[in-house]
């Protein structure tokens, strides 16, 4: 049986994608066969960031309809085994996704992975709701600053009443924060707010933080999944992160601000 | 004798922040509904007497219920509850509740959003609660969007209550973590509840009804352990 892990954030824009195709390129890097399911129907960009656009014949909703099986609408990756992409659809809206449908292609990927993780679209209306709902896991993807926090808040909200775990008594939903686009330097300006402020406000684990980083614009151009940047600032907190995804202990990084010698400001990330 | 008389006012108008239970209406039929009603006024008829409801009609808005509107009020006011107004609904809805009687409530902000508020006890979409003689105890943080009601009783919050989220009680409340959301006391007239918390962050708390917003709190005790409880007409906030 796979673990459903949905990565979610309520507001837009934090750095959902990018981290769903990081986390999920780490999962099946450690040797766990998973697959990468797009919610964002209708803005679908999944596909962008793990490069793989020019290869998508049938989406997530295609199966849903049942116009297509899974095995013909599933994308493997080329560059790590045992990783998967079902694409969103751009041509449909949301209303496509229904609850069966998406229960019935979550339960038969369940049979063959270890990890689904399922990226969010923004908001909190049908298409997150549904990508919540069947969660086992949640990655709750935050910028430190009010509004993004704020709408994590509100996220944590549902996770905890509106799931299947919530409406079945099962053990809550597992949450965890990763904290993105963190810059020591702002922090320190007061422009933004620091971990310890945002881990106080949503009072849940911290998996990690990521740094804002140049190499996350350069990787999602280049259709790559950051965190098989290996040398990157940016791929290597989601490495990180990925370890204590699986129970490893690692101290955080990036979290102050380096004092980088000449070398450091040519080179540096 | 008439005329230089100073005249002493016999009406007053002021702004008071009412709570009112919201009775969303799910089923078209005027016959389920009824029968419904008398199940759950069956399990806890004291929890209903006199409750001041306001019926949200967004879910069965297009059905031509609203021709029975004033059936339903009757038959809602025959089992206690005091009918106030509707919620949500177009123009036949809106001229319906005039005929009837009722007032017309701009529609919930959060219903678009498919998540519906806590409103009671028992509702499954907040945090749990756990219900004792006494009130109710919150183990769980209140997160922003969710509202807790302790009604007949005291509300304990042993965690946080979030910036937009809303707890409520009959009696007082106790907050052992942050208030940074709304807290409501004695939303039921009871001028003696109280409001207790660790740290003072409110966006807006209230006595019966007497409010005041995070503008208006002095600075000096922001984060601070408070206690506030109402003193004639405004609220006395100070230190714990
Ligand atoms: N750590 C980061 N540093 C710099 N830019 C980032 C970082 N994380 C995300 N971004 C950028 O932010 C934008 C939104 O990211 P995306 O993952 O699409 O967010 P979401 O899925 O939450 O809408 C993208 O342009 C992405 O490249
Ligand atoms: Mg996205």
């Amino acid at each position: 049986m796979a673990k459903i892990v949905v990565v979610t954030s309520g507001k837009g824009g934090v750095g959902k994608t990018t981290t769903s195709a990081a986390i999920g390129a780490g999962l099946a890097k450690a040797g766990h066969r998973t697959v990468l399911v797009d919610f964002d129907v209708g803005l679908r960009n999944l596909d962008l960031i793990m490069g793989c656009e020019r290869r998508v014949v049938y989406d997530f909703i295609n199966v849903i309809h049942e116009e297509a099986s899974l095995n013909q609408a599933l994308i493997r990756d080329k560059r790590v085994d045992n990783l998967f992409i079902l694409a969103a659809s751009q041509t449909r809206d949301k209303d496509a996704l229904t609850e069966e449908g998406v229960e019935r292609v979550l339960t038969e990927l369940s049979k063959d992975f270890d990890y689904i993780i399922c990226d969010s679209p923004a908001g909190i209306e049908r298409g997150a709701l549904l990508a919540m709902y069947y969660a086992d896991e949640a990655i709750i993807v935050t910028n430190p600053e009010v509004s993004s926090v704020r709408d994590s808040d509100r996220v944590l909200g549902i996770l905890a009443s509106k799931t299947r775990r919530a409406a079945n008594g099962d053990p809550p939903v597992r949450e965890q924060l990763l904290l993105t686009r963190y810059s020591p330097q702002r922090v320190q300006k007061g422009e933004m707010l620091s971990v310890e402020d945002v881990k106080e406000i949503l009072a849940i684990d911290l998996l990690g933080v990521i740094p804002e980083s140049q190499a996350v614009l350069n990787a999602s151009n280049a259709g790559v999944p950051v965190i098989l940047e290996e040398d990157s600032d940016a791929g290597q907190a989601y490495q990180d992160s990925v370890a204590r995804f699986l129970g490893e202990d690692r101290p955080h990084r990036f979290l102050q601000l380096e004092k980088k010698g000449l070398f450091g400001r040519l080179f540096g990330g | 004798m008439a005329g230089a008389q100073a005249v002493k006012p016999v009406l007053e108008l002021k702004g008071r922040m009412m709570t009112l239970t919201v009775l969303r209406l799910l089923d078209p039929s005027v016959e389920v509904l009824a029968r419904e009603l008398d199940r759950r006024v069956q399990e806890a008829p004291d929890f209903f007497r006199f409750l001041p409801v306001i019926l949200d009609v967004e879910a069965v808005a297009d059905s031509d219920l609203y021709l029975d509107l004033a059936g339903l009020s009757g038959l809602l006011q025959a089992r206690q509850f005091v009918p106030v107004g509707i919620r949500g609904g177009g123009e036949d809805w809106r001229e319906a509740a005039a005929a009837a009687g009722l007032a017309v409530f701009p529609a919930d902000r959060d219903s678009a959003g498919g998540e519906s508020r806590r409103r009671q006890t028992g509702d499954e979409s907040g945090p749990k609660a756990v219900a004792t003689e006494a009130g109710m105890i919150v183990t769980q943080p209140v997160r922003s969007g969710q509202q807790i009601y302790a009604r007949g009783g005291d509300l304990v919050v042993m965690s946080a209550v979030s910036p937009g989220a809303e707890v409520l009680a009959d009696g007082h409340i106790h907050i052992y973590g942050s208030l940074g959301g709304r807290a409501l006391a004695g939303v039921r007239g009871d001028t003696g509840a109280r409001i207790f918390c660790r740290s003072f962050r409110a966006e807006l708390v209230s006595i019966n009804g007497t409010y005041s917003v995070s503008e208006q709190f002095e600075d000096a005790l922001r984060g601070k352990a408070v206690q506030i409880a109402l003193d004639g007409d405004s609220l006395d906030i100070r230190a714990l």
